[in-house]
Order: C-alpha cells, then structure tokens, then sequence
C-alpha cells in the first residue's frame, strides 16, 4: 500500500494513493451537506455536554443545566416499579400463608419476589440454587433442622439461628462431649461408628456395637434412639444420606468432639414482613417443603 | 427492445437543445462539492406511464394496507397486517408469529434478497429505478413541485429569479404540500404497529402515546428531507446497493444503455441535414435534462444510475421528431452490444447460471417458508432442568431434579395439558403450586389462550432406580380435550455411579 497519489486517466479524479492488488481508491470529493452534518454534530455534541454530564472535575464533575442522573432516574424508576407492585405486596401482606399457597397469582409474584430476595441475602450461604454447601443447609432436599413447613421456615428466617440480636433465635446446643470431658477419644469413635451404621455407610462392626450404647445415653435424647432427629430441638437426622457437616467418620468425630454451632442471623429486623413471606414461599417450593 | 419497427416520418422541423451539463462531469469535480441543484424534465413514454402505475401500486399498498382487516378468533386483533410490540405478536392476514418464529422473517429477508439479486442480474437495478422507496416518494415529491412551479426550465428560471412574494409564495405551498405528503407517509407508518382506526382517533384527539408521536415526528423529518430536498444524493452517497449491484450484474444483465456505435459521432441536427458520416445522436441533451441523478448515460455505466429509463422516453421521443428508429438508449446488455458490433445476431440471455442460482436459491427458500409455515404446530414445549442444584439427595435416599417447563399455547382458547414423564420406573412429579403426587398422577396445568405458561416441577426418582448418573427421560404434554401432544427430551442426573 503505497502512498503514491496520482490522477486516475480514466476519471480524472486523484487517487488516494492506496492500492490493492492493482485496485486504486479514488479521493472523490465529499458533497457540502455532508461536511455540514459534520458540522452540526460538533455543534450538537457542545449542546450536550451544556446539558448533561460531561467533564470530570477532581471532586466531581459537570453536571449540566439539566443536571439528570442516572441515580436519580434509577430511584425514580424503582419507586415506579414499587408502586406498581404496592397492591399485591399489600395483599401478600394481609394474607396468610395458606391462603397466598391457594391464589394462583399471588402465589407466582411470591416465588417471583422470594427468588429475587433470596439471590440478594441468602445465596452468598446456601447457595445461589439454595444447594447449601459444608456447614450451610441445601434447602432443596426434605431434611429441615427445624422443621420444613412454611411457618417453621419463616420462623427461621425471621428469627434466624445462634445469633444475638434476636432473643427469640432458634437454639440447640450441642455438648462438645471430648472438650467438655463427657466422653474420651474412644468412645467418641465408638459413637461415629454407631453413626455410620444408622446412615447405612462402612463402619467398625465391634466399635459401632460398643457405640451403641453410648448413643443411647448421650444422644438419643435430642436425636432419637433410631437417629431420626428431632426439629423441635434443632437436632438433625442421622440416620440417612443427607449431612450439613458431611458423613464421613473423621468428620464425624468432629463434629462430636467439639460441637458444631452454626450461626444464621435474624431477617426480621432487616427485611419487610412481605419479603419474609416471599422467602419462606420461595423457600419451602424449592422441592423438599412439608 | 431491440426492435422497433420502422422509424416515423419527420414530425418536427428542429430538435430542442437543452444547455445542461452533467453534475459528475470531470471539469466539475472538487474537493468538497457544493451539491448541484438537479431539475428533471418531465417525458413522456412507455417507461414513464409503467412508472405512474408502480407508483400508484407501491404507494397504494404502504398507505391502504394497515386498514386492511382480518377476522380473528378470541381476543387476537382483527387487522390483517399487524406488528404487535406490546403483546410480541406478529400478524400477517393467516399468518401470526410468536417472538420465538423470527426466523420466519429472517427467511422472509433472505428471500428479498436474494429475489433482488435475481432482478439484478436480470434487468439491473430495477430495485433502484422502479420500487425503492426512495424513487417513488422523489418522484412523487417532484409531481408537486412541477405542479406548482412549472416544469425544468421554469423552476431553474425560479431558482434564479430575485426573491418576490411570488417566488415565496410558490415556495411555501410546494413545502407545505410536501410536509404533508410527509406527515401522511409518517402517520401511515404507526399505523402497522397498533389498531389503525384507533390510533387514528387517538392521534387526532392527542390521546396517542408519545412513541407514536415520536416515530410520526422523524418519519415525517426523513420523507421530507430524504424525498423533497436530498433526493439524488441518498442514492449516491448514502445508499450502499448502488456500491453491492456491481457484482450482481454481468456482460449479459439488461440495464439502460446507450448505444454508442449507432448514436457517435454525434452532432447537432436540423432539419433536411444529411445522416451520412455522423451517428444518430444530436447531442440534444434531452437524456440528462430528463435525468433525475443528473447523469449522462452516453458516459456508460454509471454508479449514479438508478436505470429508471426516463432517459430512454425523452430520447425515443427526440428520435420520433427527427425521424429515426427509437432505442437509441435502450434496454440491452453490454455483451449484446458487443454482439451486435460484431454483426452477430441479437439476443438477450436472461437464462444463464447466474440466473437460475439465484431462481433456485429463491424457490427453495420460499419452499422451505411455506412448508414450515403450513406445518407451524400450534403447541409447544420447553424444558429447562436446573444446574444448581444438579440434583438432591432426599431424606428417604431418593433423588430429585427440578425443572422449568414452558408451554406456548398458540391457539385463541384456553387449553389444559396433563404432563407426564416417562424413563425412569416409579418417578413422581410434583408441580409446584399444583398439589397431587404419585407414580401414576398426571398433573393437568392450564395456559391461557395465546400465551406461554411456566411450571415449575420436582421430579423425584426412588432410591435405586437410577442406573448411571445420567439417564434419559421424556416430558410428554397432551391437550385434554383434542389429543394434540408434543414431547421434549431430557436427562435426570444423579450421583455419580
């Protein structure tokens, strides 16, 4: 592409110089109109820049005899969308829970809202999918710590668990039964193989039979002599395949050794009665409410 | 075209000249071009009045067809040609699109073009010459300016007259017409976008949205400037076909032409001079003068040549008044012209290669439209599985999938499916919000007329019946009351085995 300007015989016209592969670009001249649209953006573009944001200054920035914002009209924009939603946030508000579960509609704007609140406050722990993960709850399956009908959810969520803002906070306590000295090492992996055994996994045969006992002693008060748990007390089942800590024996032993104490804060305070309701409907529909 | 018979006696004693240069003429160049004012000359001719008719066609259909109207069942609109952006319909007399169909409009597009290559490599750019938008308002733009201010040499004698009130009166009733042949073009738009004769009123009554004033606004700005002031100049500079047709158009393609062997040398003609030793041009310029690009088509071909053939009226005109056979320009093609110089016979390819790929491309697409648009279902089914979770392991050792089905109900009444499953032995669903369970319940869900319904459902699998982390299942909807179902495959994912 050399830069070899010269007039084209055939038309008259100077050529631009550039040439591919014997193909010449003529320099035809622009009409008036169109440097003059030109013009007029340039004029257009100092009009705009009087009117609207524009510069930015070392603490701020220009902004314009219009002085519009994208804040501001986000703000104006979500009270728009508040408003239109303001008859059936008041509905939901008045209803019960039964009753939003039997309206069709109040029911999808609901699950709607719960998912939209869920993505914001509850995902960063359980999950975006509200999988849970080691520590944190899968709210999707059929095993609840506390219970998985919607009001014991919205408890849940309203109250929260182990927290201290919330005197009404959802409480168990689990002995560190190795720290507190109620049970030696030994015992303890008696006990973790009684666990495996009621979970159905690989375990010590004699260590699970000398466990057994000891389950029944220390344990089956909260978590039932057959290991199903009970939610009034916030004592998970152990006997199936589903594990908030995971089901493995080191982790096992672990967990009774020290005690686990998950800590889940209390939504009353932070969010609206409405988007509680969303939540625990949201919540309980994800496949495993009862 | 290229033969016309035997010539007609002398009509008239002289042959007007016109003092009229063309605007790409070389000594015209510069660098930045002040546009040339262009006033056509009226003609007369074949290729004038088929113009009349496609103009009286083309503009016949923008302006009559949204008040076209088309019963519809239900609640669906009752106009024919209608683009529903609020409900994200499209309605064509029997046709009716969902947003999901657009490629039904891309096969509409692909069709159009490839319909215009085939015109192209035909008769060149009849496109440009005959239906573009573009042609026909200018055209229109210019019925009113000779209307008011005379035909050429009248309005170039206006245009240089001194200002008066006369003057500026001619101006203001030209431009007032035009804006409202504008407003009309404008108006006529927004009318294919919601129920035209309410609109109509609304517009009337200030009822109508700001959207609907807005588009009437620009349209009305672009008919104006683009039909009334820019004309010529949109095809030149800003229309990018007149740049893509090159490579279209063959040696054999039909396009305007002069025809330069029988019309040089050219020379001025009077009455009673001898033919002998010169061409059949008289260098009248009658064919620029008629020209709405301004052009002179004894140049050759030309990007500015839109090939609306008026040059060819004014020319077969002239050629009547001196007596000579009429196509001096004419319709041919450069390598018939070739022929002819050679003394081979005439002849007009129009079936060649090119062609008739074109005409099969554009047969098979319209092929394919129609036999899809024909066998449109009127039902259908999207499965979306969640990723996250992948599955759940239950309390009971059973796995669960959650899904997110999509039914389109494409007919103007209510309908009520029962979904089932089928792949794996013993599996139950649950719609949430819908209550019932079991191995062999089939939950019924509605979806009102002409809408998409979303359910969401937990697909549950007894423990130990899946086999591999992945197996195959099959969602099947079936319409309660005509039996039409659709099915959509999926997987259900389990622990890995």
């Amino acid at each position: 592409m050399a830069d070899d300007r010269k007039i084209d015989e055939f038309s008259g016209v100077e050529t631009t110089g550039h040439n591919w592969d014997g193909i010449e670009e003529l320099d035809n001249p622009m009409p008036k109109w169109w440097i003059n649209i030109f013009y007029a953006t340039v004029i257009w573009g100092f009009i705009y820049m009087m009117f609207y944001p524009a510069y930015p200054l070392i603490s701020s920035y220009t902004k314009g005899f219009l002085e519009t914002s994208e804040r501001t009209e986000l703000a104006i924009e979500l009270e728009a969308v508040k408003s239109s939603r303001a008859i059936f946030v008041a509905k939901l508000d008045a209803a019960t829970l039964e009753e939003v579960r039997n309206d069709t509609d109040l029911f999808n704007f609901a699950l709607a809202g719960g998912r939209s609140a869920f993505s914001v406050n509850c995902s960063q722990c359980h999950g975006s999918g509200a999988q849970g993960s080691f520590g944190y709850p899968n709210l999707n399956d059929d095993e609840w710590l506390w219970g998985g009908e919607i009001e014991q959810i919205s408890y849940s969520i309203t109250h929260g668990a182990r927290n201290t803002d919330d005197d009404d906070a959802l409480l168990s306590d689990m002995p560190a039964f190795l720290r507190d000295e109620i049970l030696s090492a030994d015992e303890i992996k008696d006990v973790a193989n009684h666990v495996l055994k009621i979970s159905s996994q690989e375990h010590d045969q004699a260590a699970a039979a000398r466990g057994t006992v000891l389950f029944e002693e220390n344990c089956a008060a909260c978590h039932g002599e057959d290991g199903s748990g009970l939610s009034d007390m916030g004592a998970p089942a152990l006997n199936n395949g589903i594990w908030l800590y995971s089901g493995n024996l080191d982790t096992i032993v672990e967990t009774v050794s020290n005690s686990r104490a998950g800590v889940m804060p209390a939504w009353g305070g932070k969010l609206d009665s409405a988007t509680i309701k969303q939540l625990a409907i949201y919540v309980h529909s994800l496949g495993g409410g009862q | 075209m290229t033969d016309r018979g035997a010539p007609p006696a002398p009509e008239a004693t002289a042959v007007e000249h016109f003092d009229v240069e063309a605007v790409n003429k070389r000594e015209s160049r510069s660098l930045y071009v002040a546009t040339k004012k262009i006033h056509p000359k009226r003609v007369k001719g074949t290729f004038r009045t088929l113009k009349w008719w496609i103009m009286g066609l083309t503009l016949g259909v923008y302006y009559i067809s949204p008040w076209l109207r088309w019963e519809r069942a239900g609640s669906a609109p009752d106009q024919a040609i209608l683009i529903d952006f609020v409900n994200q319909r499209f309605y064509f007399f029997f046709i009716e699109l969902w947003p999901q169909e657009v490629y039904y409009i891309a096969g509409l597009l692909i069709m159009s073009g490839i319909g215009l290559f085939l015109i192209t490599s035909m008769i060149g750019r009849a496109w440009c010459g005959y239906f573009c938008p573009q042609t026909v308002w200018t055209d229109l733009f210019l019925v009113v300016e000779r209307a008011i201010e005379g035909d050429r040499s009248a309005r170039i004698r206006l245009d240089n007259a001194p200002n008066s009130v006369q003057k500026a009166f001619k101006r203001i009733i030209k431009h007032t017409i035009w804006l409202i042949i504008a407003l009309l073009t404008g108006g006529a738009w927004v009318f294919y976008f919601a129920d035209a004769p309410t609109l109509f009123i609304e517009l009337f009554t200030l009822q109508a949205s700001s959207v609907a004033y807005g588009t009437v606004a620009v349209l009305t700005f672009l008919t104006y400037a683009l039909g009334g002031l820019m004309r010529e100049q949109v095809c030149i500079y800003m229309c990018p076909w007149p740049r893509i047709q090159a490579v279209m158009m063959d040696e054999e393609s039909a396009t305007v032409t002069y025809r330069e062997a029988r019309g040089e040398p050219r020379a001025p003609y009077k009455k009673g001079d001898s033919w002998d030793n010169r061409g059949h041009c008289v260098d009248c310029k009658a064919c620029i003068a008629a020209c709405p690009t301004g052009i002179d088509i004894r140049d050759g071909q030309q990007l500015e040549c839109i090939t609306c053939a008026l040059c060819i009226d004014a020319c077969d005109t002239v050629m009547k008044k001196i007596g000579q056979l009429p196509g001096l320009i004419d319709y041919d093609s450069l390598a018939n012209i070739d022929r002819k110089a050679k003394g081979q016979p005439s002849e007009m390819k129009i079936i060649r290669p090119r062609t008739v790929f074109y005409f099969t491309a554009w047969v098979l697409a319209g092929l394919i439209m129609l036999v899809t648009i024909l066998w449109r279902p009127d039902l259908d089914i999207n499965v979306l599985r969640d990723r996250n979770p992948l599955f759940t392991l239950q309390s009971n050792g059973s796995i669960s999938n959650g899904f997110t089905v999509k039914i389109l109900n494409k007919v103007h009444s209510i309908r009520t499916f029962a979904i089932s499953v089928s792949g794996i032995d013993g599996m139950t669903i649950n719609v949430i919000g819908a209550s019932g369970t079991g191995p062999s319940y089939k939950p019924l869900v509605s979806v009102n007329a002409d809408q998409l319904g979303t359910f969401r459902m937990v697909l549950n699998a007894p423990k130990g019946a899946l086999s591999a982390d992945t197996t195959d299942i099959q969602f099947l909807i079936k319409d309660i009351s005509s039996e039409s179902s659709t099915d959509y495959d999926s997987v259900f994912r389990g622990p890995k085995k």
